[in-house]
């Protein structure tokens, strides 16, 4: 166990304006199973960037040791020459090719002139029986399940030489048989020597797989233990304990009667057919800013997509909008009733970015400013003028194109145009995700005076310190369900994670 | 701090007023057409810019620029359509056939082929919007289908003579008082809504453009007006399919930018996942856009049917790609979310003036279609390489 397979010394990756990783010091010795665990955005998959060549050689200060040998990598294949192969969330699999084609895609065997396929079929059995898939290798892949297809991955990466196998959340997809199969896999691979990076939030496998736990926060390494060493709760508490150090202009409000209420209520995927939500309810009051927190594919933005009518699914349950029964199908029905959606990816469905930011404030609320069922020009400038002046934007003029704003900026706009409308509740996913500090300071007065003049408010946000510096009560999800609630006074970091990574439930039970 | 911010914002917007808002594309494209002017009148001897081959040119190119106009809508959406040289020669074919074999009046024909025109675009449409099968697949499909359908009814005959009434739509003038009335309107109807424009404006305290700005816009375009009417007068007068071309842009440039229809055109095109977030219907106003497409197709089949005073098999073939062309040279992107219909108008002329040009050169056919395509590419790759400089 004294050797390292791979060191990684003050590692340190900058993107504009942000330090994604800060001096990252990592080793894995050989042989072993070793987790990585921290919250979104602590900076690990930035770290297994950095390490199979995606950030290349230049772009990061730091060295990398592989067996002792300082490496170099400039892109994929060189990390791939050494033997790391790395499996992402989002997998690489060609759905309109064969199994058997996938698994040896960038194998020699695919890369004669005539490929032999009757030798593929029967190479590709061999991997398919080691993962225990019994399938017909020339299946396509897009027929497969989600969790199937990630152990194909995996197979794949076997296919290779591999001393190094870094997995990043293999099992969010994954079905609990599935589960099972892949961890029998990846300790037969620790018998055969192989090293095995795990990054995974399920801290219950990183406690089972596991033989030492790095754990990264803010872009910081934290610390190495064995993991005899730690329990779940000492890991949770290394991910989260820092200080707040951003400033959140919390007020106390006065806080009205329900405002919106959702009971029951379940979504299906109409893609996938897996049951995305299941069964989640809470309430939401006049004036109150209530927090949703919970981990990456806990079901957050698909539960607050699918109540606002943006997402492609089926439907159960009730939602109450004043007391009375709201349907919605489409999101104009939403947006009628009052109700506005920031969503957490701006670009891509908040703003059109070629549009000026005029008529990007007016998108939603294009009856605002029509005379005779005709869009009065003058007045829609006069509209968009005022409410850009109340979110403090700042732009050379307001016919200038979205696009060249910055985020912050393009965020004042997004927020601008769902504001125009008067909405009763707002519902914000990750407002401040990719904005400086400033800019965050001021969106977060605004979603203050919102609340104080009577608007129900939700805020999504991976940021732990975000949801308790913001908001009034805390609803934790997980697995595609809530999970608990807290007061503002009750929560803290320690006890929502322990809530969002499954693990004990000591909250309170849901409303209703 | 927060007084600071928003004094920031008003100190730019009074900075607009001195500023003179330059729209490189339509300058550029205006450039191009100068260019192209004076190359064909050295060539020929003036002879390009003629009382004669002006009038020639305009109804030359009437029919692609209706085609044009509802083209700029289609690609600004995000979408494209092949069908719409077959849909010119079958709704011409429909409108002949009614006329020289059933005998309809002229004023018949013409509304049924309008609806019919639009029908089909419907037809094409809600494949495109309700079906989400690609416009390019639906439109290179109703490309084959409606050539077919227009062999089929015609019996592969040219169909033909048509009654006066008819044949007066794409072959007469307005009488020369006319034509100038109807110029001094325009100038007066535009000189009104500035004024009104300007007085709304102040009263609402919005930032103004400078008087001589706005001012001397009118004047270049009275000018401008004036002069062509004039040019046209000293031949036969302003041609009818000219006046069509004018009142059907005017109608739809209208449309794009004050309807909430055209806004959305605009964004849907622009980015869809956002705008069907905003509430916007993206279906339907699709399926609205080939509507009208259909509609202006039948149209231009009308002007050119009466032109030829007769119905082909062939009519309309390829006028797609010179369709699409005016717009892409006008500036419309093919990405979708930008363009605009005057850039498609002069799109459309410049290509109408290089085939008029070189046909008065006595250059052969097939010189126009390597220059045109040359043209077509050049005009792109000024746009992309002007956008990379920008940025």
């Amino acid at each position: 166990m004294g050797d390292y397979a791979l060191q990684m010394k003050g590692i340190t990756k900058e993107f504009p304006g942000v330090r994604a990783l800060d001096n990252v010091t990592f080793s894995v010795h050989k042989g072993e199973i070793h987790a990585l665990c921290g919250e979104n955005g602590a900076g690990k998959s930035t770290l297994m960037k950095v390490l199979s060549g995606v950030h290349p050689y230049g772009s990061y200060t730091g060295d990398i040791y592989v067996d002792g040998k300082k490496v170099e990598f400039r892109t994929i294949k060189e990390s791939q020459k050494v033997g790391i192969s790395i499996i992402y969330q989002e997998l690489a699999l060609i759905e309109e090719m064969s199994v058997a084609e996938n698994l040896f895609l960038s194998h020699d065997l695919m890369k004669r002139k005539v490929i032999d396929y009757n030798q593929l079929y029967a190479e590709s059995k061999k991997w398919l029986n080691y993962i225990g898939l019994d399938i017909d290798p020339r299946t396509k892949v897009g027929k497969l399940s989600v969790g199937k297809q990630q152990l194909i991955e995996i197979a794949k990466s076997l296919t290779k030489k591999t001393d190094i196998l870094i997995l990043d959340e293999p099992t969010a997809a994954l079905t609990e048989s599935d589960v099972e199969v892949l961890m029998d896999i990846l300790k037969d691979l620790k018998s055969k020597g192989v090293t095995c990076i795990y990054i995974s939030h399920k801290l219950g496998e990183v406690m089972e797989l596991a033989d030492h736990v790095t754990v990264l926060r803010d872009g910081q390494t934290i610390s190495t233990d064995p993991i005899g060493e730690l329990s779940e709760e000492k890991i949770v508490t290394k991910m989260v304990g820092r200080e707040l150090t951003e400033l959140f202009p919390y007020e106390p409000r006065q806080i009205g009667d329900n405002i919106l209420e959702v009971k029951n209520y379940s979504v299906i995927d109409s893609q996938t057919g897996k049951k995305v939500i299941d069964n989640a309810a809470f309430n939401l009051r006049k004036g109150e800013i209530l927090g949703i927190s919970g981990l990456m594919g806990a079901g957050r933005t698909e539960l607050f997509t699918s109540i606002f009518g943006g997402y492609e699914g089926k439907k159960e349950g009730t939602v109450l909008l004043e007391g009375k029964e709201l349907k919605v199908k489409k999101p104009s029905d939403a947006i009628n009733a009052g109700i506005a959606y920031v969503s957490e990816d701006r670009k891509r469905f908040g703003l059109v970015l070629g549009m000026d930011i005029k008529q990007n404030t007016t998108m939603a609320a294009l009856n605002k400013v029509m005379k005779f069922k005709l869009i009065d020009h003058n007045l829609e400038l006069q509209k968009s003028e005022e409410i850009t002046k109340k979110m403090k934007l700042k732009a050379p003029n307001l016919e200038t194109a979205v696009r060249q704003l910055s985020g912050g900026n393009q965020q004042k706009v997004v927020l601008s145009k769902w504001i125009l409308n008067n909405p009763k509740v707002l519902i914000l996913d990750e407002p401040t995700r990719g904005i400086d500090v400033g800019a965050k300071y001021e969106i977060y007065k605004i979603i203050n005076e919102l609340a104080e003049e009577g608007v129900g408010i939700v805020i999504i946000s991976s940021e732990l310190p975000e949801v308790l510096g913001m908001s009034d009560r805390v609803v934790v999800m997980s697995e595609g369900t809530v999970a608990g609630q807290f007061d503002r006074k009750k929560a803290t970091q320690e006890k929502i994670m322990a809530l969002a990574t499954g693990g004990k439930k000591d909250a309170k039970s849901t409303v209703h | 701090m927060q007084s600071q911010q928003s004094t920031s914002l008003n100190e730019n917007v009074q900075e607009k007023k001195l500023s003179f808002k330059f729209d490189m594309q339509a300058y550029t494209l205006a450039i191009a057409l100068v260019l192209i002017a004076i190359i064909f009148s050295i060539f020929t001897d003036g002879e390009f810019l003629s009382s004669r081959n002006l009038s020639n040119l305009f109804n030359q190119m009437s029919v692609i620029a209706v085609l044009a106009i509802g083209m700029t809508l289609i690609i600004v959406a995000g979408h494209i359509d092949l069908s719409v040289g077959s849909l010119v020669g079958l709704t011409g074919g429909i409108a002949a056939i009614l006329q020289v074999w059933y005998g309809w009046d002229t004023l018949s024909v013409f509304l049924v082929t309008i609806i019919v025109g639009a029908l089909l675009g419907l037809w094409q449409g809600w494949w495109v919007a309700y079906r989400g099968v690609p416009a390019f697949i639906v439109t290179l499909g109703g490309m084959l289908i409606f050539r077919g359908i227009l062999v089929g009814i015609s019996q592969g005959q040219t169909v033909a003579p048509l009654e006066g009434g008819f044949k007066q739509l794409g072959n007469s003038y307005l009488p020369y008082s006319i034509g100038y009335i109807l110029a001094i309107i325009g100038i007066v109807l535009l000189i009104f809504f500035t004024i009104k424009n300007r007085s709304k404006r102040a009263n609402l305290g919005l930032a103004l453009t400078p008087g001589f700005i706005d001012y001397g816009k009118i004047a270049v375009y009275s000018i401008f007006t004036m002069g062509i009417v004039y040019m046209l007068n000293r031949y036969l007068g302003i041609p009818t399919p000219m006046l069509i071309v004018v009142g059907l842009a005017a109608l739809f440039i209208f449309i794009s930018s004050k309807t909430a229809f055209g806004r959305s055109v605009y964004a849907i095109g622009g980015n869809e996942e956002a705008a069907a977030l905003s509430g916007i219907n993206i279906k339907r106003n699709v399926l609205w856009v080939f509507i009208l497409m259909g509609a202006l197709a039948a149209v231009a089949s009308l002007i050119l049917t009466s032109r030829l005073n007769a119905a082909t098999v062939g009519a309309g073939e390829m006028y797609e790609l010179d369709a699409i062309a005016a717009c892409v040279i006008g500036g419309t992107s093919l990405m979708g979310g930008k363009g605009k219909i005057v850039g498609a108008l002069i799109g459309a002329l410049i290509m109408a003036s290089i085939d008029n040009g070189m046909s008065m050169m006595n250059i052969e056919t097939f010189w126009q279609f390597i220059v045109k395509g040359l043209i077509l590419i050049l005009a792109v790759w000024l746009d992309i390489s002007s956008k990379k400089r920008a940025a």
